[in-house]
């Protein structure tokens, strides 16, 4: 049913008339979310500037069966917050102010729309930080985040955004508010419901405020840099690293087609002729970081590291880090279309893994860069393509079928961090088994039955 | 800048794979949270018109006239996109295929760009009466009795934001060759700009006096064509080229060892011309060897050796603005710094938020005033806290939007360019050793 000038006038007297986009020119840069070749126009957009005023509308959308679709700054990498058929797309970005940060019970109680970066500097103001942190981080928002799980480059030693949610504040598929979660360390009263909720990619309800868990901000940090002539010694270094029982925050690798493009794009020194490069950082207490860096450096020369550079201060280490999370992005660089996969195998399976990702991409004559998550088995193999060119969107399709296969068969997962969404909703089943998948379903169903919450996403 | 966004190599809308990383750089989405507002946004915009899901509507003229184009979003951007070229493409799109503009609109625009920038003794003489009508107090008398009320729309808001004209433009102060007295070690060309030969001849001056005392032979001929940078950049793709040609005869790029530009966003138009003239068979060869040849001032001084002024000038705190064109566009944003720090006595400090844009943007402040305004009070917030003496910028459209928010603000602090403060120290040792 498509929307009329009557429903746009409802919707304005909620949120007011500048907050209700229906020109083509202000929607059309609403089509589409972070993710290559997915793209829909919705049927208008609306800019809430409160939790009153997303409840007034998911109301309005429950009352006229209108899909929903919830966005932030529109980063995802699986289509998560592309619009649905004739749906009507609520963006947060307004709701944007940390409510409080409580220095005594190491907290920050922030609205959904505030940037993921914003987040761990008002923590730093206090000495504290919030350790996940996306490649988005500079733009994302911290409701996305939430409804998408999202991980980082620290996901190793802190976790992911879950391990930091102590309460959410939720508008529910009929328009209630509902709180879950509190501030207490321990807390069993009923269900653990914010768990449902978290990572649930807009599909059960909308997430509009969070309250979050703090950490202090580790004392010291080290970070270097190995290159290697073969991906394996990397691999072998990540693997010898956690047998030493030493756990850094971060273990990140580049593939040499990544290097080049990183390197175009930030211009800091990468060198352009090794196979592999290993970004490994470490923090906490001085005395630890340094015996921890000094074995790290000692395994990583152990296993044929070509060159181990060490980050001389915080800038330098910085800059590092900043270039690896610019991975993704600058990989655009070499073909116009970039198709960035998130499969993730247990730890010991990687090296295999990568192997078998060079492999079909030569295979079916593609060009892949790989980089990811080395400590955590998290990998982001990148198909840099031309949506224009069938034939090889063809052969694009074909390796990941048997990308996906393999990553099953080694136990691992299809996504690690970006979450199902649209891009890799056809593989779900396939992982979950129909027990697993028909639970979720029937959980979709009973909050949401009507099938309202930005319907086509994670299920059909 | 091809034509038109349907003819545009596609590739190159493609290269926007849509992360948003662009978001956070880009002022008018800062200001607006608005996908539309943002460099993503516009560029989905494009790409409807290049697919022709999207005709070129009067709110995307709006759009791709409230972007400022000072393409932070370039530097920002992790994958490439050539936003500049996009820009451009689109604004020429609107030129020729776009609703027709206001008959005064026309107007204006065939007098100034059409007309005044394509003939520079006539934009030379319109200087002189503009400098006439300053310096004889017509301008106060005019003002006092309310008379500018009476010019058109367009006029009205400029009038205020005229530069004042010097008195004396860059061919009376600088010779057609002038030689290093000792030590010729390059020869290079200096182009001396609209804007800046009609307002800021003494920084040409200071410009062909630093190169002078590093050893290079200036060839500054008395009259040259306006850049083109204006032209392209308002979506008049046939005269940026038309101008291109005329500076590269004037110039052959094959008899120098650098052609210096000055002015930030003129030198970042002037670096490409083997673009703009990519079709162009008579001129394509010369117009690459011309890219290789181009300089911003800054970074040729770094590039063969600035000489330090020895010590003599007083102690001074000095802060630098970077130019959009000049750090986005040219990349060059350490040679300022370390010039200024080769200057003994001069203390720098940095200013924050230093390559955000002022809001002057070519002739933004007039098209779009109140954006405008909203960026130069954060830039004024912010260079008052630095407790800095001078601001040192390279950029006349910056020098000029810059210096009326510091006179607004009734701060007595100083604006200079790195090339004057550069000129002082050398002026300063040649009488200490006398």
């Amino acid at each position: 049913m498509p929307l009329t000038e009557s429903h746009f006038q409802e919707l304005r007297k909620i949120v007011g008339n500048e907050n209700v986009l229906t020109a083509r020119e202000d929607i059309i840069p609403y089509e589409f979310d972070g993710t290559a070749a997915l793209k829909h126009r919705a049927e208008v957009v609306i800019l809430p500037a409160n939790t009153q005023e997303v409840s007034a509308c998911v109301k309005f959308a429950a009352a006229h069966k209108i899909p929903v679709v919830t966005r932030g700054s529109g980063t995802g990498l699986s289509g998560g917050s592309v619009p649905s058929e004739g749906c009507l797309v609520l963006c947060l970005t307004r709701m944007d102010k940390i409510i409080s940060v409580d220095a005594a019970n190491l907290t920050l109680r922030a609205q959904c729309g505030v940037i993921t970066a914003n987040v761990d500097a008002a923590a730093n103001t206090h000495g504290l930080f919030y350790p996940p942190d996306p490649g988005s981080m500079k733009i994302s928002t911290i409701g996305g985040n939430v409804a998408e799980n999202s991980g980082g480059l620290r996901g190793l030693k802190y976790g992911v955004t879950r391990d930091y949610v102590m309460g959410l504040e939720v508008v529910m598929p009929d328009g209630q508010i509902a709180r879950l979660g509190n501030a207490c360390v321990k807390d069993v009263a009923g269900y653990s419901m914010k768990d449902l909720f978290i990572g649930s990619e807009g599909t059960l309800g909308i997430i509009t405020e969070v309250l979050l868990k703090l950490l202090p901000k580790p004392a010291a940090r080290r970070t270097m840099l190995a290159s290697y002539d073969r991906m394996e010694d990397a691999a072998n270094t990540v693997s010898a690293i956690i047998a030493a029982r030493i756990i850094p925050c971060t273990l990140e690798f580049l593939d040499r087609t990544t290097i080049g493009c990183v390197e175009d794009y930030a211009k800091i020194g990468l060198p352009r002729d090794c196979e592999a490069l290993l970004l490994m950082e470490t923090d906490g207490h001085p005395s630890a970081v340094e015996d921890e860096a000094a074995k790290m450096l000692e395994i990583a020369r152990a296993h044929r590291a070509r060159d181990v550079r060490v980050a001389s201060n915080d800038a330098e280490a910085l800059k590092l880090a900043s270039a690896r999370r610019s991975a993704f992005s600058a990989l655009a660089r070499v073909r116009p279309t970039t198709i960035l996969e998130d499969v993730t195998v247990p730890r010991d399976q990687l090296a295999t893994m990568v192997g078998f990702i060079a492999q079909v991409a030569k295979k079916h004559n593609l060009l892949v860069g790989t980089f990811g998550h080395m400590g955590d088995g998290n990998l982001h193999p990148t198909f840099l393509t031309d949506e224009r060119n069938a034939d090889e969107m063809h052969r694009v399709h074909l390796a990941l079928e048997e990308i996906v296969d393999k990553t099953l068969e080694l136990g691992g997962t299809i996504t690690g961090e970006h979450g199902i969404g649209l891009a890799k909703k056809q593989w779900l089943k396939r992982q979950l088994g129909e027990a697993s998948h028909g639970l979720m379903r029937r959980i979709k169903h009973s909050l949401d039955p009507h099938n309202l919450l930005n319907p086509g996403k994670i299920f059909d | 800048m091809r034509g038109s966004l349907k003819e545009l190599d596609y590739s190159i809308l493609q290269q926007c794979m849509r992360c948003g990383m662009c978001l956070p750089a880009c002022p008018t989405y800062d200001a607006t949270k608005r996908e539309r507002h943002s460099p993503r946004g516009r560029i989905s915009l494009m790409r409807s018109v290049a697919d022709g899901e999207l005709k070129i509507t009067g709110e995307f003229v709006a759009e791709m006239s409230y972007c400022l184009g000072c393409l932070a979003c370039q530097t920002a951007c992790p994958a490439g996109v050539d936003y500049s070229n996009l820009l451009e493409t689109a604004r020429s799109d609107i030129q020729t295929h776009g609703p027709r503009a206001t008959l005064v609109a026309r107007f204006w625009r065939a007098v100034t760009i059409r007309g005044l920038f394509m003939r520079p003794r006539l934009l030379r003489f319109a200087g002189r009466c503009l400098g006439l009508y300053q310096q004889l107090g017509l301008q106060t008398a005019f003002r006092k009795l309310h008379l500018t009320k009476l010019l058109p729309p367009h006029l009205k808001k400029l009038e205020p934001q005229a530069p004042t004209m010097a008195r004396r433009f860059s061919h009376q102060l600088i010779a057609a060759v002038e030689s290093p007295l000792q030590g010729k070690r390059h020869r290079v060309a200096l182009l001396t700009g609209c804007v800046q030969d009609l307002a800021f001849s003494a920084i040409n001056r200071d410009t062909a006096d630093v190169l002078l005392a590093n050893g290079c032979e200036v060839y500054t001929p008395p009259i040259q064509p306006c850049c083109g940078s204006l032209h392209a950049h308002n979506g008049e793709a046939e005269a940026a080229r038309t101008l291109a040609r005329r500076m590269i005869d004037l110039f052959p790029p094959s008899e120098f060892d650098a052609i210096i530009s000055n002015a930030g966003g003129c030198g970042n138009h002037l670096r490409h011309y083997g673009q703009l003239l990519a079709q162009d068979p008579t001129y394509i060869t010369r117009a690459k060897l011309w890219d290789t040849k181009l300089r911003d001032i800054h970074e040729w001084l770094i590039q063969i050796g600035c000489r330090a002024p020895r010590p003599g000038v007083a102690a001074l705190t000095v802060t630098y603005h970077d130019s959009c064109h000049l750090t986005h566009g040219q990349k060059v944003t350490s040679q300022p710094r370390e010039l200024l720090r080769l200057i003994p006595g001069i203390k720098l400090v940095e200013l924050p938020e230093a390559n955000w844009c002022c809001g002057s943007a070519g002739i933004y402040n007039v098209t779009q005033p109140e954006q405008s305004e909203l960026l130069l009070n954060r830039k004024i917030d912010h260079i008052l806290r630095t407790g800095a003496e001078v601001l040192a910028t390279s950029n006349p459209g910056c020098h000029l939007q810059i210096a009326r928010g510091l006179q607004a603000a009734g701060s007595n602090i100083q604006m200079l360019q790195p090339v004057t403060l550069l000129a002082r120290a050398y002026k300063s040792e040649q009488s200490a050793g006398r």
